[in-house]
């Protein structure tokens, strides 16, 4: 009976909400477990959502905040299109042509098993202190990854529909844009999200290493200071922003591209 | 005219052994003229529809067709694009006018579902929508590859008139690959039979022919002719099996 009382909840729940509010009854138990968990823990380690919300607050007033993030966010963008575009063009290459793959596959390899901080590092050394050394290590990092997913689903193009295509002669334009796109899409989708939470982590590992701004450079600032507070007060509202676009942008376009996967004949 | 002049068509096996497809394969079709392609599993007949089509051009022999002249083919699955709407899936390869694909879909009863995804539709109603997309393309030579398999008999009966009346207003010449001999013979107005693998051509005559030209008898007697045919295409390739 209360099984059932509770299935019929949630399934009251779920049609009478918008899918994405579904997420906050999670995030709100977190803030609870951490309002009760703050007072148990060794002095500073954990300071209360209210701490942290009142540094929030007086970063926010003081610009400092919204100017790292946007600073970050800036490069979080830069990187994440350099190697969406790049590993996009390079996988699709060596997924539709067997020669570029055999040329191309050692170094994809190589990057792939390359850690993160020795590009980083690399790339500070060789380019030099500069966002340009950061944007471009951040997108070496991504660029293996989203190659190798746009590969498979290059293979995976179906053969059928090119044949289709050919009778039809098709021009390119039409092709690319009605065939192989929309084919690629689930694939591009999988590395963009992949893509934009690997970024946005490796950002702030690169800035922590090398640049004199952003939320990186903030954290560690907090890390020497060991001011817990301060470096949430950095990091959550990040982690806040990188879940809306999640939210209103990421999850509305997919939704959007694959809305001809709902509507099935029985 | 399509001139179809094809010697040999061989197809290397997953073992590496060389196995002829097709030999010996000679005809020509006129525009209007509706002919269809008929003879057993794996002789060849949708390879012959392939390489007329273009798809496949390793053989040996000629093919000629008309400069510029556009292909309208149905395959065997409907292959239409599944995040496109029907409208889009016509007006994707159609050079007609809007109004000239909205005649083709209104005819083949699909005016009703022109903003539904393939993903949406019957097999019946996917059938047609292939129908249409290759008619979209105002086609001077007309390809189908066993159209109405898998549709009820009423259905494939009803497609098959929207087609003729179709491919009457078109003046497309038409070679349908088809199992069935009441398809051949109510829908074409030619046959050629092709024997069992390696399918090579055994017939070529007009359903006038077949019939003696008695016309109320047209039918049966074409059935029986064709059927006769069939009959000796089997036998003459070592009793292969015919599962027509």
């Amino acid at each position: 009976m209360k099984k059932s009382t509770l299935k019929a909840g949630l399934s009251w729940f779920q049609t009478r909400t918008n899918p994405r509010w579904l997420r906050l009854p999670f995030l709100l138990l977190l803030l609870i477990l951490w309002q009760v968990g703050s007072p148990t823990a060794p002095v500073g380690a954990l300071p209360s959502p209210f701490a942290v919300l009142s540094v929030i607050v007086s970063e926010m007033r003081s610009g400092a905040l919204l100017s790292n993030l946007a600073i970050t966010f800036g490069r979080v963008i830069a990187s994440f299109g350099l190697a969406m575009s790049l590993g996009t063009l390079l996988g699709v290459a060596m997924g539709r042509n067997k020669t570029i793959d055999r040329l191309f596959d050692p170094l994809l390899i190589v990057l792939l098993n390359l850690p993160a901080l020795v590009v980083i590092v690399l790339a500070y050394i060789w380019i030099g202190l500069n966002d340009t050394a950061a944007i471009t290590a951040v997108a070496l990092n991504k660029l293996p990854n989203t190659a190798v997913t746009l590969r498979e689903g290059s293979r995976a193009l179906d053969k059928d529909l090119d044949e289709m295509a050919l009778v039809f002669h098709l021009p390119t334009q039409k092709k690319l844009r009605d065939i192989v796109i929309p084919q690629l899409a689930p694939y591009f989708a999988a590395a963009a999200r992949s893509g934009l939470s690997l970024a946005w982590k490796i950002v702030l590992i690169v800035e922590l290493l090398g640049r004199s701004n952003g939320v990186g450079f903030e954290i560690g600032i907090a890390f020497q200071l060991f001011d817990i507070a301060r470096l949430l007060a950095y990091a959550l509202p990040f982690i806040g922003f990188m879940l809306a676009i999640e939210a209103f942008i990421v999850q509305p376009f997919e939704n959007h591209i694959f809305r001809w996967r709902s509507g099935r004949h029985a | 005219m399509l001139r179809v002049r094809i010697t040999r068509k061989t197809r290397q096996s997953a073992s590496g052994q060389l196995r002829i497809v097709l030999e010996k394969c000679a005809f020509d079709l006129k525009p209007g003229e509706t002919c269809a392609l008929l003879g057993p599993s794996g002789c060849g007949k949708t390879t012959l529809l392939r390489i007329i089509a273009g798809l496949d051009c390793d053989f040996d022999g000629q093919l000629e067709r008309p400069a510029g002249s556009r292909i309208g083919m149905v395959f065997q699955d409907p292959r239409l694009l599944p995040w496109r709407t029907v409208w889009q899936n016509l007006r994707l390869v159609g050079i007609s006018q809007e109004s000239d694909i909205t005649d083709i879909a209104a005819a083949l009863g699909l005016s009703r579902h022109l903003n539904h995804f393939p993903g949406e539709l019957s097999l019946g109603l996917a059938r047609r929508v292939a129908i249409a997309r290759a008619f979209a393309v105002k086609p001077d030579l007309l390809l189908l590859d066993e159209p109405f398999v898998s549709l009820d008999p009423a259905l494939a009966i009803r497609l098959q008139e929207e087609l003729l009346a179709l491919v009457h207003k078109r003046k497309a010449a038409t070679l349908f690959v088809t199992h069935s001999i009441d398809e051949a013979v109510s829908v074409a107005n030619r046959v050629i039979v092709l024997s069992a693998a390696p399918g090579t051509l055994i017939a070529d005559q007009t359903v006038e022919e077949l019939c003696g030209g008695v016309l109320h008898a047209r039918v049966h007697r074409a059935k029986e002719a064709v059927s006769a045919l069939l009959g000796n295409a089997s036998t003459s390739h070592n009793g292969a099996d015919l599962s027509l």
